[in-house]
This record gives C-alpha cells, structure tokens and sequence, in this order.
C-alpha cells in the first residue's frame, strides 16, 4: 500500500481484506475488497466483519458461528499475526486475510 | 428477497410419469432423471462441487427444492431453488442455535416439508440435535424453542460432542398428514419423541425398543433410531430401524413390537434406512448392514441385500437380484434409500461407494443407474 492510500484507508477506516476461493461466490470472485468502518466506534476485527456481512451478504456466518467465534477450520490474518479474538483492536490501516484450512480427503 | 414459485402442481407427481433422484453426497449434489419407463436414466450436475451436501429435498407442494450443505471449513447454510435446479440462492438465515446458548450448528441434517395445510412451512434437524422451522419456504430459519429450549433436552439427547462419529442428530421429522401440530422425531442418540402442539412441548415414545449399549435395559429415552418413517397411508403406523433392530407402532399404542426377529439370524436386523410403500401401509424395505464386534457397517459377509417385508414387518424377503452376489462392502445411510410414487414402486438407494442402484418392480430386480460418484449421503425421489 502507498503511503496516499494508506493515509486515506487510516482517515477513512477503511481495511483491504483478502478473500479465500471457498468465499468468492459472496464477493463476486473478487479476491480483494475493503470495507469502511465507522470512524465512531473502535476499529475491530468483529466490526470489520461485520462491515464485510454487509457488503457481501451471508460471508460472515460461513465464518463465525452463532456464538460469536471463529469456525475451527478459518484463520484471520492481521497483517502478518493470526488474530482469532473478534474482539481485537485493528490497527488503522491493518491489512486482513481469511484463510481456510484444508484438512482431509 | 423476492419469492418464486414454481408452477408443477403437486399433485403431477403422485400421478408419476417420471422420477428424479436428488442424490447429495460428501462431494455436491446431482440428478438422475429417469423416463416415464424408468428404464433410461439421465445424471445431472453437480451443483455445489466440493460441498458435504447432508440431504436435498424437492416439496411435493410448491416444487421448491432445498440442499441442505457444508464444507469441510466453511458453516453449515441451506440453499434454495425454485426452478427445479436450474438456479439456486442461499438462505438469509441458516439453521443456527440462540446467541449465547453456547451451542453451534455444525450441520443441517435433515429436512422435511411441513404439513400440506402450510406450503411455506420447512422443518431441518441439525447436528447437534437442534430443531428448526422456516415459514417461508426456507428463505430464513428459527429454532423450535420449545424443542432446542427444552429444559429436558440435554437430558435427553447428552452433550453436543456425544454420538455417531459424524456427530449427534435430530432426522425423521414426521408431520401427521391428518393435523399439522402433531409430530415426530428422531435422535441419535436421544430416541423418538413426539409433539402434539406444532413443538411447544414434547414426550418421549420409546417403550418396547432396546437399547443394550446403556446401563438401563429400558430407558425412557436414550435410545439410538437410525430412521423413523410414517407409512403412508395409514398414519397411525410408524416403522422404525433402530441400532438394536427393527421395529413398528400402531397409534395410539406407545409400545414398539420388534419386528426385526423375522430377519434371518445370519444377516441380523441392524441398518441405518428403512423407507415405506407410497400405495400400501403394509410394505417396507431395509437394507441390513454389519452391526457385529466393533461394527463394520458394511453389507453383511460383502453380500448386499435389501429385505422386503409385506407384512408389516412379520415376515422378510431377501431382494438381491442384480446386486453383486460377493465383494461388495457397501453401507447405505439413513437418507439414502427411497421409493417413488408409482403404483408399482420403484426402489432406489445410494452407496458409500458412489453407486445408485434402482429396482422398478419393488426391489425384485436391481440395476446400477450410476457410478463414480463421491459417498452418497441422501437419496430422495420426486
């Protein structure tokens, strides 16, 4: 990211999210999006998907329960930690990956 | 989200001029369609590609087709189509447990169309044992409270991690055909139990069956039904193949007799499906596995048979004709055996193994309609 758009992604809370392939029929196959989050409440990864919800309709339950957590199988990258606490800050201008684990036959 | 209907009258169907088997499997579903001799067989698909579909159903009131499907990392939904497979889209609202409950849906079941009287009414059982209902067609789904709120319900059904090793699970979602607020279900593990007020509240119906892997040799509730079914015609008789046999139950008895003593010793009367005649009360199919030692459920000695009881159950007939006499280790899941409608039914069941097999003289002969497909999970026929 070049410093313009990371000032802008910052002003804005606006977060790049990367996309896995077994969620791009949400996104319209795109394999990057962004969403913005409101400037009044505290920038988390729990809002930032939510925001993502938003967008793309049905994303987020294929990747968080009902009760709130992280399905077993999906990791989210913050930059380059995994996060799995929804409740995390995000840092402005953090960049997301979702990632879902294979296992199996 | 805007509605579609689709414009079959249900009632084309029970006249059966066609079949069409919606066969999910751990891989997606497919089709087989067949012509009006059921002789020529046309596959279709797949839809989903790489998703564990657990069961499809097509509404014989409305047309509405609903595939309940997972992946291996991504949660359980329900898609919907209304113009018999061509499209698809997902439900708003999944099958999902109460915030805070601490319960998840790992996937939806079963699923069953509500009562004729209620066209938009669905029904899903989930793993674990939830219930749920849709009210408009299967666009969005809310727990049954009076079930997945039930202050006996863990009593009943036991932790969230107990049971199969695919996970514990509510199937058999029975509507009597004669009053919608009567119902039933069944659990692996948990028994059947029954609902007279649309699922508000309800009672354990297990008297008679066994239960010989619990310390209690009559349990109230416990048990393990691998599939219950309603037979058509005379809804006071429920046919029922359990972990420890076969069994009936003539309402408004509450006492199961076992049935599955006519079965022969050598081939015992453990299975996961059962599935009854779309003309005659009194005609049911098994299809019998391994249930010895630690449970291979396999065919029995690797030679597949379907047994056949026109009796109610009183006497079997073994219908292998077709079928490979040696070498063949299948099992067949509780959703993936089904009958169509017509007058001289037509028998179908899916393998482990990626076969369908079709019988359209009541399982006297057997034909493979396909092969080469992923585990069959589901087979059911429109």
């Amino acid at each position: 990211m070049i410093a313009g758009e990371l000032d802008r992604a910052v002003e804005q809370h606006e977060f790049r999210i990367a996309i896995p392939g077994a969620l791009r029929s949400y996104t319209r196959q795109a394999s990057q999006v962004t969403v913005a989050l409101s400037q009044s409440s505290l920038p988390t990864l729990g809002a930032a998907l939510c925001a993502l919800d938003r967008a793309y309709p049905g994303i987020r339950f294929r990747i968080v329960d009902e009760q709130d957590h992280l399905r077993p199988h999906i990791q989210v990258f913050v930059d380059a930690a995994i996060e799995r606490n929804l409740d995390a800050p995000l840092p402005l201008g953090a960049r997301l990956m979702i990632v879902a684990a294979l296992s199996g036959g | 989200m805007t509605e579609t209907r689709a414009t079959g009258a249900p009632d084309d169907r029970t006249r059966a001029h066609s079949v069409r088997l919606m066969i999910a499997t751990r891989k997606g579903l497919w089709t087989l369609a067949s012509d009006a001799a059921r002789e020529a067989w046309t596959l279709a698909g797949p839809q989903f590609l790489g998703h564990s579909v657990h069961h499809a159903m097509l509404d014989p009131r409305t047309g509405t087709m609903l595939a309940a499907a997972r992946t291996g990392h991504l949660g359980p939904t329900i898609f919907r189509s209304n113009d018999l497979d061509a499209t698809w889209r997902e439900a708003s609202r999944p099958p999902a447990f109460e915030p805070g409950s601490g319960r998840t849906v790992d996937h939806t079941f079963w699923l069953a169309p509500g009562h004729p009287s209620q066209p938009n009414v669905w029904y899903a059982g989930t793993s674990p044992q939830g219930l749920f209902r849709s009210e408009d067609g299967g666009a969005t789904w809310t727990g049954v409270a009076g079930f997945n709120a039930h202050p006996q319900r863990k009593a009943w059904c036991g932790g969230d991690q107990d049971g199969t090793p695919d996970g514990p699970k509510l199937h058999s979602i029975l509507i009597d055909p004669r009053d919608a607020r009567h119902m039933y279900i069944g659990m692996s593990s948990g028994g059947v139990f029954e609902s007279m007020d649309a699922g508000a509240d309800w009672r354990p119906l297990n008297q008679g069956v066994r239960a010989d892997f619990l310390p209690e040799p009559a349990p109230e509730f416990g048990h393990d039904p691998h599939c219950v079914r309603l037979a058509t015609g005379n809804p006071d008789r429920l046919y029922q193949q359990n972990h420890c046999g076969i069994y009936r139950l003539d309402r408004p008895g509450t006492q199961w007799q076992d049935i599955g003593v006519g079965m022969p010793q050598t081939v015992g009367a453990i299975g996961f499906p059962l599935v009854t005649h779309f003309h005659d009360p009194e005609t049911l199919w098994v299809f019998p596995m391994d249930g010895s030692d630690v449970w291979p459920r396999v065919s029995p000695g690797g030679e597949p048979a379907v047994y056949r009881s026109r009796d109610g159950g009183t006497t079997w007939q073994p219908q292998r004709n077709g079928l490979p006499p040696t070498q063949a280790w299948w099992t067949v899941k509780r959703q993936a055996m089904t009958v169509d409608r017509f007058p001289t039914a037509g028998v179908y069941f899916g393998t482990t193994s990626g076969e369908v097999w079709g019988s359209r003289d009541e399982g006297g002969t057997w034909k493979c309609l396909s092969a080469h497909l992923p585990h069959i999970y589901a087979v059911e026929a429109a």
